[in-house]
């Protein structure tokens, strides 16, 4: 990165540690926080989409509907989500193929499953097994994601849920004497003023899946997690910048991050629950009434 | 093997007691729900001892951070929130390194002394990641109780005054029953996700020793070796549920019990709120 980094084995005291930490690896250290980030911000919105399609979906009048927007959001209850994460990572994968194999090798005669081995034909295989290497990063990682997305929609669509029961039943019985149709109603009565309800639930929600995103660590994402045990561990003199195992101190600044990461987060969601509550009929809407009056 | 035979061999496995060898071959359902259960031994054991201790460390944080002196209140504060604000999962990564490196470091500090039959028992998961999980369920259950203790109704806390209850007398006749019954439905949803947190002691940095883990532990290495993820997950999960509903069963005949004197209707219901990872 610098000039002077061309032989670290001369550097000492502050040269070495602004050489140490941007080198290459470190680099792709801080490369990973931008993973994190990405997951963030592909998972929040898709699993709210998800928690919406899932709770109206337990709203429906149609009951096989119904059942199956019940059961998404009863899915996540009870089981610890580490094991909806280690589930659907390979579930998802074996799924994927299996399809993938049905279009491609029609005529394929053996068993798929035999013994403890899951085999499909060579052209099924997702990504090809002649995939460059960051086809295979990318593909686990967009799993990764959809796992997320899975999960964090069940418990989002139990928060949707909660908030579409607390809009006031006055609203929707206006909405009826003034004629309008159920889903007339649902997208324009209840949609809009639902979120003011979701919305501490929703944050809450984000702390969560925040305080979540280490668990890529877990579906084989290379994330932060994973670089900071590559980069802490002990380097002996063979390598250019020796050091003791440093693990504790990688984590440390992981830690760091994530207290940081919340902190903002806490300051950003008060401010968004201020402007939601304007106008609306309930304590704090009301007590920022009175306060501009 | 018969399946009686084989609950013989691994019903204790995750502790050491029976067969050595994890079975290799042939994998039956008999197997998996066997040892699969023989590592929910140490989720119950996590979730129950941390819970246990975490009680009382959760009161003393819960006054504490309600406290009017900062140099009590601070500290409390700064507690909660390094302990809520940060992943379960980083924290016992960093209590692990923490725990491993630290011996080397007072070692160099002091003498050539050796202290590892003191400090090895901490890098392992049986007490070091029960530490983690008692710190990190103490600051849940703290900010739980500091919620409630900011409820108690003021009409109880002024009847105390005019019995001329003051101090310690009156926390544990009057504000300490009233907390606890405000906060006991939140905090028996603080114990669910407790032993649901359970399952990521094996997963982060504290090693399964001589692969005695806990169910989930077991469960990945059944889906690593059948390849086969539609049989041992779903087990975890119904053994979870069973889990779940005891813990349901005891914390609502707690509460029960805590609002015996109320009218029917007062009552404070037990609402399962999910409050996911952390």
């Amino acid at each position: 990165m610098f000039e002077f980094c061309a032989d670290p084995s001369a550097l000492e005291g502050a040269p070495w540690v602004a050489c140490y930490l941007t080198n290459g690896v470190h680099l792709n250290f801080y490369q990973s926080f931008l993973t994190v980030l990405i997951l963030l911000a592909i998972t929040a919105p898709v699993s709210l989409a998800f928690g919406f399609v899932g709770a109206s979906a337990s709203r429906s009048r149609v009951p096989p509907l119904r059942w199956l927007g019940t059961l998404y959001t009863a899915m996540v209850r009870g089981v610890p989500d580490i094991v909806f994460f280690l589930f659907f990572v390979i579930a998802l994968d074996q799924a994927l193929e299996w399809v993938n194999h049905q279009i491609r090798c029609p005529d394929w005669d053996e068993p798929i499953r035999q013994g403890a081995n899951f085999l499909v034909c060579q052209a099924a295989k997702i990504p090809l097994s002649s995939a460059p290497q960051w086809v295979h990063e990318t593909y686990n990682f967009f799993i990764a994601v959809f796992t997320f997305a899975i999960v964090f929609g069940a418990f989002a669509a139990n928060v949707l849920q909660g908030a579409m029961r607390a809009v006031p039943r006055a609203q929707m019985e206006t909405a009826e004497a003034y004629g309008m149709t159920r889903r007339q109603a649902f997208w324009r009565i209840l949609v809009p003023q639902m979120w003011i309800y979701a919305l501490p639930g929703l944050s809450n929600l984000w702390m969560i899946l925040i305080k979540a995103t280490p668990l890529l660590f877990l579906l084989g994402v290379e994330d932060i997690v994973y670089w900071a045990r590559e980069l802490g561990g002990s380097r002996t003199s063979q390598y250019a910048y020796p050091h003791p195992d440093w693990r504790m101190w990688y984590f440390l600044a992981l830690l760091v991050f994530y207290l940081g990461f919340t902190k903002v987060s806490e300051v950003v969601l008060a401010r968004v629950t201020r402007r939601l509550s304007h106008g609306q009929a309930t304590a704090g809407g009301d007590a920022q009434r009175k306060a501009a009056a | 093997m018969s399946c009686w035979e084989t609950v013989q061999a691994y019903a204790l496995r995750s502790l050491g007691i029976g067969e050595r060898l994890l079975p290799r071959g042939e994998i039956g359902l008999c197997e998996q729900i066997t040892l699969i259960g023989s590592g929910l031994i140490w989720n119950i054991y996590f979730g129950a001892l941390a819970l246990f201790f975490g009680f009382f460390f959760a009161v003393a944080l819960a006054v504490g951070k309600s406290a009017r002196a900062r140099l009590i209140r601070k500290p409390a504060e700064w507690f909660i929130f390094v302990f809520r604000g940060s992943p379960l999962f980083i924290q016992f990564f960093l209590a692990y390194f923490l725990l491993v490196r630290l011996p080397d470091e007072i070692v160099i500090g002091a003498s050539v002394t050796d202290i590892s039959w003191l400090t090895t028992p901490f890098a392992r998961a049986w007490l070091g990641a029960l530490i983690v999980l008692f710190l990190n369920t103490s600051a849940y259950a703290g900010e739980i109780f500091y919620g409630a203790l900011q409820s108690v109704p003021k009409g109880d806390l002024e009847a105390a005054d005019a019995y001329g209850m003051t101090g310690f007398k009156r926390f544990r006749r009057v504000t300490y029953p009233t907390m606890l019954r405000l906060a006991w439905p939140a905090y028996t949803n603080e114990a669910i996700f407790l032993f649901h947190a359970t399952t990521l002691v094996y997963f982060s940095g504290f090693p399964a020793f001589r692969q005695q883990g806990d169910a989930l532990y077991y469960a990945s290495y059944f889906a690593d070796r059948t390849f086969n993820p539609f049989v041992p997950y779903p087990i975890v999960a119904a053994y979870f549920i069973v889990l779940t509903l005891l813990v349901i069963l005891a914390f609502g005949a707690v509460n029960r019990h805590l609002n015996r004197h109320l009218p029917t209707e007062r009552r404070a219901r037990l609402r399962y709120r999910p409050n996911l990872i952390r």
